[in-house]
């Protein structure tokens, strides 16, 4: 808390640069713990839940594998002719899924293949708790990976929140309960709304001191609700009130009147980082497809709903100039077995693709095409390419910055991050606390002309200006230079006030230092 | 204690051996912090009693805590009558068997503009009609209403909690589904067996036509098995999720190809009568069907012809045969009607010795249910109030706890005000007749969360909406019809209503499930005195009511605007969430 509003103050500096001396501005010094970048950049992370396990062949097709599926799965293939191709790639979508076939033409839908983890699942319940815990298959963890990413930001929540500088949820669940991945390690971490502009006033009356034991911690859980329901409530309404959707969105499509909310709720002002929707109905054991048309029938219907909410969201988002900072992210408890049952249906399976998308994701498909034996059994199954831990991992570091250590204490492992996003915002406590700093940028606060002096290692280096959305303002510098410590002119004269972050990349290290550019 | 003593339950080694053999990984995750003191809970909780029968004092707050969690809210009348009967009575009073509430009828008939039923008239019964196409939801509605209106008028018995706690467990969705004659049996069911034998139970829910419709068992068949209803019939409904719980996928495959051949009778669905569960000979796998080693490595023989709708007998045998099931079913059952909090100590104490006396009963739900209930350890102090209120205990509880007249008279007013109450549960996570998924609702099964998942910054919100509408503007029920409560009438039924202290103290142990601190009972009394001193405030402005109790005189609306302000802070203090 103190880190924020430290920020703060520095900021306001600006104007007074005389200022910043007294503060002790020292990149080496201070910056590290300044760059949470989680909090500063207003970055937003939307998740959409597709429950009941979303049929994964059927979403994103193989092309190369037709007839394997056209033999393993005759109830519910979809007709070639129909299906949105996607250029440059042996893959298809769904009829459906016109939007996002666009999207992914414009290079903002990055489809990660069969995403899964070991030894799946099959149940719902233990699945969906695995997806939201982050847990191994055969781990129990009663916390969720969006709380325990959310309380290493706040640690202290719920207690005196909100206050001056947090004063926004930290995370909104739509809906009307809430789920396990908002769980931190003491208290959920997030708010349940349906609707922005409800707001009830409660009585503020007098009340007792909270006995020990089971009922006195049911106790301190509700009046702590109700204090946030006044708190939280009040600001959520006026987000609400402020904000308008800039389009329309479309009508008996429970997922689109959601993300309007998330939307709203964005245009409102609103600083929460992390919203989570959900659609249900994928459980589709029958009735996924029509006998007489594959295109049409409840998975179909589902798609469409998805696509089509999408694309208002993002419509919104482009209109409200805030679609550089909002990413999305479907996920699902599993995919479907690769062969499909009489009842025109798929029952539950393992890996299938999951959805990101958004301006900053890398363009293209990451990870090689599924491939299906026309042999294959009622009881087979994908083979997953990608732990989904490793798409979460990728997420926290790329999007909101979050270092190696505090990956590991969220996730309880390392995983190997995945490219998925481009302009990964590189801030870690850890490697600013490196004795010897591989770049360093001065005179900073910067005027005019400044230098960056690196510590080159001989390999290819690129070095980018980001701003506090995590956008690549300029790049810097791209190219090999000798080993050792190198000098960079950089004519800084033209740049903007404000706070930057000058971040090199270098085989084997990546390093940021926060810049001020002053009048 | 010894500590390395694997088979001591209070050695850390015992769980690192559990741990071992479940091929968990136990993960060191920071103990819970008390949010306020930000020091480390810790709960003595090693010496509750166990299933030795209660023999202490029978007062008020033990028949509180007892009706608090076997009925929906706790009535005046009801809680001297019970304690009237002391605890053997009382018990027997609630497990009394009770005729079935009479069934649905159309009561919908012309509600509203386009309530028109195809096939039945107003007061006919549609349990036989062939399906209304898009008027189906007329039904359904009705149907669910149904369900408030047994919650709320059943005589006093144990009944409707358990069939919401069926209905919670075995779930179906009656509007997934989307056959309301099929709905209506399966909640006739419920009520039938809703004390009675477990086994018999199971039987009948794996044959009921919306169950065989909502988990696709109508559709399972040998040339494509569906796992669905073989899935939750193991992990929701016998064996659980318990740490020996290991039933496999394997296992999973297995029962569904035991099922394979039970649909129903589709041909109803637009015809007259009731669906029924039928055995398709030929859709039925004839082949054998090995369990693994959990169910000791079982083969169920498959048969031929219609022998083969017998092996779902040998399947339930074979189930009911296994530990897990009476475990888990006993698990359940405590969770709901005790604590969610299961300790190892409660586990071997009170689960264990349950479920044995479960099993040595052949799976019946009464003797299990009468021992827990008439136990030491149901009636320990750590287990009072540490229940939150769902939705119905809520809602429906308050409705019945103040007495409120729902006014009117007919059928058609009865659904419009328990249509509206059915409403307003689902809008504060509570559709009756639609949990979430087959699972239930979050807050009976989601660790460690549990049913402090009622309470979010919405519906905290959103109850206290609903209590100050029945104590201030009207309970909602349509755009002609508000409800209040009559408090004046509620307060004048307790025992000393001139009293301010014995009215504040009743009130309390009525609505709340744990008791208040003196400085709110303080300040709740203040606002009965208009800020006053001394007691006698109240109690002269009570008589002078008594003296002048007509509809609209001043005496009564100077007693009604005071009571108001109290119930008002009553009902929103986070004690009376609990019970």
């Amino acid at each position: 808390m103190k880190r924020r509003t430290f920020l703060r103050h520095s900021t306001h500096g600006l104007a007074v640069p005389a200022l910043l001396g007294s503060m002790g501005f020292s990149p080496y010094r201070n910056l590290a713990s300044l760059l949470k970048l989680s909090q500063e950049t207003d970055r937003v992370l939307v998740l959409i839940f597709l429950q009941g396990g979303n049929d994964g062949l059927n979403t994103l097709i193989p092309l190369s594998q037709l007839s394997a599926l056209n033999q393993v799965r005759p109830h519910v293939i979809l007709p070639e002719n129909k299906l949105l191709e996607l250029p440059g790639t042996e893959l298809a979508l769904h009829p459906e899924l016109k939007y996002m076939q666009s999207l992914f033409n414009e290079g903002r839908l990055r489809p990660v293949q069969s995403v899964g983890y070991p030894e799946q699942n099959f149940s719902h319940f233990r699945s969906t708790d695995i997806w939201m815990s982050a847990s191994d298959s055969d781990q129990l963890v009663n916390s969720g990976w969006v709380g325990r990413h959310l309380a290493q930001d706040h640690p202290e929540f719920p207690e005196n929140y909100p206050n001056e500088t947090f004063t926004d949820p930290v995370s909104i669940e739509i809906g009307y309960s809430s789920s396990l991945i908002f769980q931190g390690p003491s208290a959920p971490m997030n708010m349940v709304i349906n609707d922005p502009s409800y707001f009830y006033e409660l009585v503020d009356g007098v009340e007792g001191p909270v006995p020990e034991g089971l009922a006195g911690e049911k106790l301190k859980h509700i009046r702590l609700t109700a204090r946030q329901s006044q708190l939280y409530g009040e600001v959520v309404k006026q987000a609400a009130q402020r904000g308008r959707n800039q389009t329309d969105y479309p009508s008996n499509n429970r997922l689109a009147e959601q993300l309007r909310i998330v939307a709203r709720l964005i245009a409102g002002g609103l600083k929460t980082p992390l919203y989570l929707v959900s659609l249900d109905g994928f459980d589709t054991h029958d009735a996924q497809v029509e006998s007489y048309d594959h295109t049409k029938g409840e998975h179909a219907n589902l798609l469409r709903q998805l696509d089509q909410a999408v694309q208002s969201f993002m419509k919104d988002l482009e209109l409200q100039k805030a679609d550089d900072r909002v990413l999305g992210m479907t996920f699902s408890e599993f995919g479907r077995r690769i062969v499909s049952n009489a009842s025109l249906g798929t029952d539950h399976g393992s890996a299938a693709p999951m959805f990101v998308f958004g301006n900053e994701v890398i363009p293209g498909v990451l990870g090689y095409d599924p491939i299906i034996s026309p042999n294959s059994t009622y009881a087979d199954n994908l083979n997953m390419q990608f732990d989904f831990r490793a798409v979460y991992a990728s997420i926290l570091e790329q999007w909101f910055g979050k270092s190696e250590v505090d990956r590991h204490q969220i996730l309880y492992k390392d995983f190997i991050t995945l490219p998925i996003l481009r302009n990964e915002v590189v801030s870690t406590r850890d490697r600013f606390q490196d004795s010897a700093p591989a770049i360093r940028v001065f005179p900073n606060p910067i005027q005019a002309n400044s230098i960056l002096e690196v510590e080159a290692n001989g390999e290819p280096m690129r070095v980018d200006l980001i701003d506090l959305q995590g956008r690549v303002v300029k790049p810097l510098f791209s190219g090999i230079l000798p080993k050792g410590k190198q000098q960079i002119n950089w004519p800084a004269g033209r740049l903007p006030a404000g706070n930057y972050v000058v971040r090199m990349q270098q085989a084997g290290r990546n390093q940021s230092v926060k810049v001020m550019k002053v009048q | 204690m010894n500590p390395n003593n694997q088979n001591d339950p209070r050695s850390p080694k015992r769980f690192e051996w559990i741990a071992e053999a479940r091929k968990v990984k136990p993960i060191v995750l920071e103990p819970p912090h008390d949010i306020r003191s930000g020091k480390i809970e810790s709960r003595d909780r090693q010496n509750l009693a166990g299933l030795e029968p209660y023999a202490g004092p029978w007062e008020r707050s033990q028949v509180r805590h007892l009706l608090s969690r076997v009925l929906f809210g706790v009535r005046k009348s009801d809680l001297d009558y019970f304690t009237n009967l002391q605890l053997e009575g009382s018990l027997n009073k609630l497990f009394e068997q009770l005729p079935l509430p009479d069934p649905p009828v159309n009561d919908y008939e012309g509600i509203d503009e386009n309530a028109k039923d195809p096939h039945v008239g107003f007061r006919e019964s549609w349990l036989n009609a062939p399906h209304a196409g898009n008027k189906e939801g007329l039904r359904i509605v009705s149907l669910k209403s149904w369900m408030i209106k047994n919650f709320l008028e059943e005589r006093p018995n144990i009944r409707q909690k358990l069939v919401l706690f069926w209905s919670n467990m075995l779930a179906t969705k009656i509007w997934d589904v989307y056959i309301a004659k099929t709905s209506y049996p399966y909640l006739e069911m419920l009520h039938r067996n809703a004390f009675g034998n477990y086994k018999t139970f199971i039987k009948e829910l794996t044959l009921d036509p919306s169950m065989l419709i909502f988990l696709n068992g109508a559709a399972n068949t040998k040339e494509a098995p569906d796992e669905n209803y073989a899935r939750e019939l193991q992990e929701l409904f016998c064996i659980g999720k318990g740490p020996d719980a290991k039933f496999t996928e394997s296992d999973v495959q297995a029962a569904a190809r035991v099922l394979t051949g039970w649909t129903v009778s589709w041909e109803k669905y637009e015809n007259e009568g009731p669906f029924t569960s039928r055995f398709n000979v030929w859709a039925h796998d004839t082949s054998d069907k090995q369990f693994s080693e959990f169910y000791g490595n079982k083969v169920i023989q498959g048969k031929a012809g219609f022998q083969g709708a017998d092996e779902l007998d040998d399947m339930l045998d074979m189930i009911f045969e296994n530990n897990e099931t009476a475990n888990y079913v006993v698990r359940r059952l405590y969770a709901y009607f005790v604590s969610n909090e299961i300790t190892d100590q409660t586990e071997e104490e009170i689960i264990q010795p349950l479920a044995q006396l479960f099993r040595d009963e052949n799976y019946e739900l009464e003797p299990v249910l009468r021992k827990l209930l008439g136990s030491a350890h149901f009636f320990e102090q750590a287990n009072k109030g540490v229940l939150i209120k769902s939705p119905a205990d809520h809602l429906l509880g308050l409705w019945r706890t103040l007495n409120v007249n729902r006014g009117g008279n007919g059928l058609q007013h009865e659904l419009r005000v328990h249509r509206s109450m059915h409403w307003q549960m689902a809008g504060i996570g509570m559709e009756m007749g639609d949990p979430p998924n087959v699972a239930g609702w979050a807050a009976y099964y989601q660790a460690p969360q549990y049913d402090k998942a009622w309470i979010t910054t919405d519906t905290i919100t959103r109850r206290a909406g609903n209590t100050d509408s029945l104590i201030f503007w009207g309970f909602w029920i349509d755009q002609n019809l508000q409800i209040k409560a009559d408090l004046v009438s509620f307060v004048a039924s307790l025992k000393d209503p001139a009293d301010p202290n014995s009215l504040l103290e009743e009130v309390a142990l009525l609505l709340h499930g744990l008791e208040l601190s003196e400085e709110v009972r303080n300040n709740l009394k203040s606002a009965l005195l208009s800020g006053q001193l001394s007691d006698h405030y109240w109690t002269d402005a009570w008589y002078a009511y008594l003296g002048n109790s007509r509809e609209g005189s001043n005496e009564r609306i100077i007693v009604h605007t005071r009571l108001q302000a109290v119930f008002r802070q009553l009902l929103q203090l986070g004690e009376y969430h609990l019970m």
